[in-house]
C-alpha cells in the first residue's frame, strides 16, 4: 500500500514510505514535525499551508505527498539561511506585516515565489498575488507594504518604475 | 522622587513576538504533540432540531484504532457550560457539552470518538448510529418570538431568553415636540468570526496533574471551569494558551470541547487532542451579531436630536454561551447614544433562542451594532431635513467642555473632543472636494458616494462594581506579576492573553521606561496559569491595555519605588532627592556618585544592608481594578464608486481619525485599526451566515463565506488625535475594536449615499453586488 518517495525538504534529501492518501501538509506537520506550515481550512481557501514546491507556491493541503516525489520543498523553517532572516521575513517584521502570525508563513512563501517572478509589482498586482492567502488580523495593509519593501530592497532600493521614467 | 521619562512609550518599537512567528518556530495548540496522544472526533447533529432517540456506538467501538466512545448520556461528569452574565429574568438553558436529550442546532455535539489517529477517529465517528426524531426548526429570531414557533427549550415554554429594557428622559415629550420623526428597520446580519487558526484542545493527565493547551483568549477561566466541572483541584490544573491565531471573540468562551477533551484524558489515562476542521468550526464555534432593530429618531428641523426609540430582537442561537447576552445588552444599549447629546432614550432588547449556532461576542460585541444603528439614523435624519451629515453630527456632539459627561444612558464618558477628529477626518478625505468627484464619476456612468460615521466606544472592561451591578458574575480587574532577577533582568506575567495584539512588545515598553531599561531586557510572559498571578481575566473588549497594561505599570512602579528607597538608603539621602535616570540612581545634582539599577537590585537579594523593615527580594503582584470605563472615539470617512450595471462597490478612498488616548506603540495601534476596518468592510459588503428554513448552514465553508482578501480592501489613510483618559495613569483607552465599530456604518453610509440619487434611503448589509443591482433595478422601475 505504502509508496516510497524521495523528497528534499529544506535541502534535506530523504526517502520516505507514505500512504497514497497522505497530504503534503500532513507529511510536513506530522511525519517531519515541521509545524510552521499551518492548516486553516479544509477547502484550499486560506493559504496558511502554502509552501514552495520546486520554487512555486502551492497549498500543501491540496497536494498529495506522492505528488511531491522527486521535488524540492521549502517550508518557512527553511527560509532563513545561516541564521539570517530572508529579506521577505525581515520586511514582514519591519513593516508590522503580521499580528497573530498564523497566516504568516503561507504569506511569506507566496511572496517569495511572487517576487521571483515579478520583481517590480504595483500595489494592485501585490494585492492580486496574495488573494489566495487570508489574513483576518492585519487588513493586509502592512503585508502589502512589506511586500513592496522587500521588492524595493531586492532591486537595490530603487523603484524600477521611477528609473524607467 | 522623579517621574520616569517616556523613552519607549509612544514609539513604534518593532514587535518582539515576530521572530518565532516568521520563522515557523512558534507553537500553536495543534502543534503540541504529547507521547501516547490519541485523537478525538465529535459526532455532531446534522439536524437543527431533533430529539435523540437512541445512540448505538457498537460499530464505532469495534472500528480499527478506536480507544473510546462517549455519548451525552455517559458524559454527565463534564458538567454544564458556564454563562457569565445574567441579566434580570434570564431563562438560562442547561448547556451540556454533549447533548443527551435533544440537538438544538446543526452541529450540536452528541457523542465523541477517541482513536489512535485522527483519520481513525473520523472514520469511526461516521459509524456512530444516532436515531433522531427531527423536529420543526426556527432560525429567525423574530419568528422564534412569534406565536406558535417551535420551542428550542421546552422547559421555558417560550423562546424569549430575556428582555432588557432601558428608559431615560421624557421620550413622549421628545416625540411630541419633534418636527421630524424618521423610522428605520435595520438588520445587522449574522457573521462567522473566522480566526484563521481553527480551535484546538490538547489535554494531558499526569498523576493528579491536568495540563490543557487551548486556543483561548481566557486561559484562567478555562482553568476555573475545568477545575469546577471535572472536580480537579484548581492547583493541579494548568491551562496554557500558547500562540493563539486570532480570536475576535470566537475564542472567548469555555467551550464544550475544553471540558470534554480533558474529561476523556482523565477517563482513558492518555493525552487527547482535538482540532477543529474549518467546516466543523463554522457550526461549532460561536457566531456573531444577528440583531434586528426597529428605530425611531425624533428631531427639530434644525437638526437638534430630541429622542431615540429602539426595539431590538437579538438572536442567541440554541444556547446562551458565556458572554452571549452582553453584546446585545450592556455593551450595546448604553452606548447607542454615541457621540451625541440625547435628551430622551427608550430602548428594549429581547433575546431569542433559535435552532442556530450560538451567538457570542465578535469584534466590537454590541458596539458595532450600536454605532451602525445611531449612525444610520443620523444619516437618515440628515437626508430627511436636507442637512449635510457632517454638520448634523457636529450640531449634536457632546461639546469638548462637557467632560466628564454623563449620558442619558448613565455612562460617564471619561474624556473626549469630537470636533477636531471630525474636522481632521474631513480634511484627510477632502470632503469639500467630493461634489466635483461625484460629477466626474457620473460622466463615466458611475455612482459615487461619500459616507461618514462618528463613534464613541466603551472600553476598559470593567470596574468590578459596575460588573456586579450589571449582572456580570466576575470582577473586571486585571493582574500583573513582575519579578526583577538578582542580576537585574525583568520578567513580567500578565493576566491578559494576547493572540496577535503584541502585548509582549507594548508591556515591555511600559516596564522599560519605568526602570530605565530597554524593552529587550524585559521578558513578558502570558497565557499560562502556572506562574501567572492567581487570576487573569483575559483579552477581549479592547480591555488589555487600559486594565492589564495599567496593572503592569502599577506593578513596575512598586518595584521602582523599592529600588529608589534602597538607593536612598545606600546613598544616605532622602527618597525625595533620588534621581532614577538612564538606568542609574543618584542624588539630585551628584550624578557622578551613582548606583546602577542592577547593582541596587543585587543588594536587595544580598540583603546585607537593607534599611529596617525592608523585605529582601524584588517582586510585585498587582490586581488593578479600573475606576471607570474608557471611551475612545473618532470619525471615519469612506468614498465608494458603484457600477450600476453590475452593482459592484469599489472603495476608492478610506480615511479615519481615531482617538484612543495615549498610544504606547503607534505601529501596533495602526495595525489594530487596519484589521478592524477590513473586518468592518467584510461585514458591510461581503459577509453573511445564511441558514435555510430548516436550520442548515448554507454558507458552511470558506468557499461559501466571503472573508475579505487583499484585493477586496483599499489602503487606509489614518490620522489620530490624542485625548488622554483621566481614569488611568498612562492616559490610555483601547484600540482593538475601534476599526470595526467606526467603519461598518461608514461604508454603509457611503453606499447609500451613492445610491441616493435613485431614491434609495437604506439598504441592509451585506451590500453585495446582487443586493445593489436589485436596488438599482427597483429604482429604475
Amino acid at each position: 500500500m505504502e509508496r516510497r518517495i524521495s523528497i528534499a525538504v529544506n535541502g534535506d534529501a530523504q526517502a520516505l514510505e507514505v500512504e497514497p492518501s497522505l497530504l503534503l501538509v500532513e507529511l510536513l506537520r506530522e511525519t517531519l514535525r515541521l509545524t510552521g506550515t499551518h492548516v486553516g481550512c479544509d477547502t484550499s481557501q486560506c493559504g496558511s499551508c502554502t509552501v514552495l514546491l520546486d520554487g512555486r507556491a502551492v497549498k500543501s493541503c491540496t497536494v498529495l505527498a506522492v505528488q511531491a516525489d522527486g521535488a524540492q520543498v521549502t517550508t518557512i523553517e527553511g527560509l532563513a539561511a545561516d541564521g539570517q532572516l530572508h529579506p521577505v521575513q525581515r520586511a514582514f517584521h519591519e513593516q508590522h506585516g503580521l499580528q497573530c502570525g498564523f497566516c504568516t508563513p503561507g504569506l511569506i512563501l507566496t511572496t517569495v515565489d511572487f517576487l521571483a517572478r515579478e520583481p517590480d509589482p504595483s500595489e494592485k498586482e501585490i494585492r492580486r498575488a496574495i488573494k489566495g492567502n487570508l489574513c483576518r488580523c492585519t487588513g493586509y495593509q502592512n503585508i502589502v507594504r512589506a511586500i513592496d519593501a522587500a521588492a524595493t530592497q531586492a532591486r537595490g532600493g530603487a523603484r524600477q518604475a521611477e528609473v524607467r521614467q | 522622587m522623579t517621574v520616569a521619562t517616556a523613552t519607549y512609550v509612544g514609539t513604534s518599537v518593532p514587535r518582539k513576538e515576530d521572530r518565532r512567528l516568521i520563522t515557523g518556530t512558534g507553537t500553536y495548540t495543534d502543534d503540541v504533540v504529547v507521547t501516547g496522544m490519541v485523537h478525538a472526533q465529535f459526532v455532531r447533529s446534522p439536524h437543527a432540531h431533533a430529539r435523540i432517540i437512541r445512540i448505538d456506538t457498537a460499530a464505532a467501538k469495534r472500528a480499527p484504532g478506536v480507544v473510546a466512545v462517549l455519548t451525552g448520556a455517559e458524559a454527565a461528569g463534564t458538567g454544564t457550560l458556564p454563562l457569565f452574565v445574567k441579566v434580570p429574568g434570564i431563562k438560562q438553558s442547561k448547556h451540556f457539552p454533549l447533548a443527551a436529550d435533544k440537538a438544538r442546532y446543526a452541529g450540536d455535539a452528541v457523542a465523541v470518538v477517541v482513536a489512535e489517529s485522527r483519520a481513525a477517529a473520523k472514520a469511526a465517528a461516521a459509524l456512530v448510529d444516532v436515531a433522531y426524531e427531527p423536529l420543526p426548526a426556527v432560525v429567525d429570531a423574530e419568528q422564534a418570538l412569534a406565536e406558535g414557533a417551535p420551542v428550542v427549550h421546552e422547559e421555558f415554554g417560550t423562546n424569549l431568553a430575556w428582555t432588557y429594557p432601558f428608559k431615560a428622559g421624557d421620550i413622549d415629550k421628545a416625540f411630541g415636540e419633534a418636527d421630524v420623526v424618521v423610522r428605520q428597520r435595520i438588520v445587522n446580519q449574522r457573521l462567522i468570526p473566522n480566526a484563521i487558526e481553527p480551535r484546538s484542545v490538547v489535554a494531558k493527565v499526569d498523576g493528579g496533574d491536568l495540563t490543557l493547551w487551548s486556543t483561548t483568549q481566557i486561559p484562567h477561566f478555562v482553568q476555573l471551569f475545568v477545575a469546577i466541572n471535572l472536580g480537579v483541584p484548581q492547583n493541579r490544573v494548568r491551562v496554557i494558551a500558547p500562540e493563539v491565531g486570532g480570536g475576535f471573540g470566537s475564542k472567548l468562551n469555555v467551550y464544550a470541547e475544553e471540558l470534554v477533551v480533558p474529561f476523556l484524558a482523565k477517563m482513558i489515562g492518555r493525552p487527547v487532542k482535538w482540532t477543529e476542521e474549518r467546516r466543523e468550526g463554522y457550526l461549532a464555534t460561536t457566531h456573531g451579531r444577528d440583531m434586528v432593530h426597529e428605530a425611531e429618531i425624533a428631531a427639530k428641523r434644525d437638526g437638534t436630536v430630541l429622542g431615540l426609540r429602539v426595539r431590538t430582537v437579538a438572536n442567541m442561537g440554541g444556547y446562551l454561551q458565556a458572554f452571549a447576552p452582553v453584546s446585545a445588552t450592556i455593551l450595546h444599549v448604553f452606548i447607542i447614544p454615541g457621540a451625541y447629546r440625547l435628551p430622551a432614550f427608550d430602548c428594549e432588547v429581547r433575546g431569542a433562542y433559535t435552532n442556530t449556532t450560538p451567538i457570542d461576542a465578535y469584534r466590537g460585541a454590541g458596539r458595532p451594532e450600536a454605532a451602525l444603528l445611531i449612525e444610520r439614523m443620523m444619516d437618515r435624519l440628515a437626508d430627511e431635513i436636507g442637512m449635510d451629515p457632517a454638520e448634523l453630527r457636529r450640531r449634536n456632539f457632546v461639546p469638548a467642555d462637557a467632560f466628564p459627561y454623563t449620558t442619558v444612558s448613565t455612562l460617564v464618558y471619561d474624556s473626549g473632543n469630537y470636533e477636531p477628529a471630525l474636522d481632521r477626518a474631513l480634511e484627510l478625505a477632502d470632503y469639500s472636494g467630493f461634489a466635483a468627484r461625484r460629477d466626474e464619476a457620473k460622466r463615466r456612468g458611475r455612482l459615487r458616494g461619500i459616507g461618514l460615521a462618528s463613534y464613541v466606544e466603551i472600553c476598559g472592561l470593567a470596574p468590578s462594581k459596575a460588573n456586579a451591578a450589571l449582572g456580570v458574575g466576575w470582577g473586571g480587574y486585571e493582574s500583573a506579576r513582575i519579578r526583577v532577577n538578582p542580576l537585574g533582568t525583568v520578567q513580567v506575567w500578565t493576566g491578559t492573553s494576547p493572540h496577535g495584539q503584541g502585548h509582549e512588545t507594548s508591556w515591555s515598553q511600559i516596564v522599560a521606561d519605568q526602570l530605565g531599561l530597554r524593552p529587550d531586557d524585559v521578558q513578558v510572559l502570558h497565557g499560562d496559569t502556572l506562574e501567572s498571578p492567581g487570576m487573569g481575566v483575559g483579552t477581549f473588549g479592547s480591555r488589555s491595555l487600559a486594565v492589564g497594561g495599567i496593572a503592569v505599570h502599577k506593578a513596575t512602579q512598586r518595584v521602582r519605588e523599592k529600588v529608589i528607597q534602597l538607593a536612598a538608603h545606600l546613598l544616605e539621602a532622602s527618597v525625595d532627592d533620588i534621581v532614577f535616570e538612564g538606568g542609574k540612581l543618584f542624588v539630585k545634582g551628584v550624578p557622578e556618585r551613582s548606583k546602577a539599577f542592577a547593582e541596587v537590585v543585587f543588594q536587595l537579594y544580598l540583603a546585607a544592608n537593607l534599611p529596617d523593615g525592608m523585605e529582601p527580594g524584588l517582586e510585585a503582584i498587582v490586581y488593578h481594578d479600573p475606576e471607570n470605563f474608557t471611551y475612545p472615539f473618532g470619525t471615519h470617512v469612506c468614498e465608494v464608486e458603484i457600477d450600476p450595471e453590475v452593482g459592484a462597490v469599489e472603495i476608492v478612498r478610506y480615511s479615519a481619525v481615531d482617538d484612543c488616548g495615549v498610544q504606547i506603540n503607534p505601529m501596533i495601534v495602526e495595525g489594530q485599526l487596519h484589521g478592524g476596518i477590513a473586518q468592518a468592510i467584510g461585514q458591510a459588503l461581503f459577509e453573511v451566515a445564511v441558514y435555510d428554513a430548516n436550520g442548515q448552514l448554507l454558507s458552511g465553508s470558506m468557499m461559501d463565506y466571503h472573508v475579505p482578501t487583499a484585493a477586496d480592501v483599499p489602503t487606509f489613510d489614518l490620522g489620530h488625535t490624542v485625548t488622554p483618559s483621566p481614569v488611568n495613569p498612562l492616559g490610555v483607552k483601547g484600540i482593538g475594536e475601534a476599526g470595526t465599530i467606526g467603519a461598518t456604518p461608514t461604508v454603509v453610509n457611503a453606499v447609500v449615499d451613492a445610491l441616493s440619487p435613485l431614491g434609495v434611503k437604506h439598504l441592509d448589509m451585506p451590500l453585495t453586488a446582487e443586493r445593489i443591482w436589485r436596488a438599482v433595478q427597483q429604482a429604475g422601475r
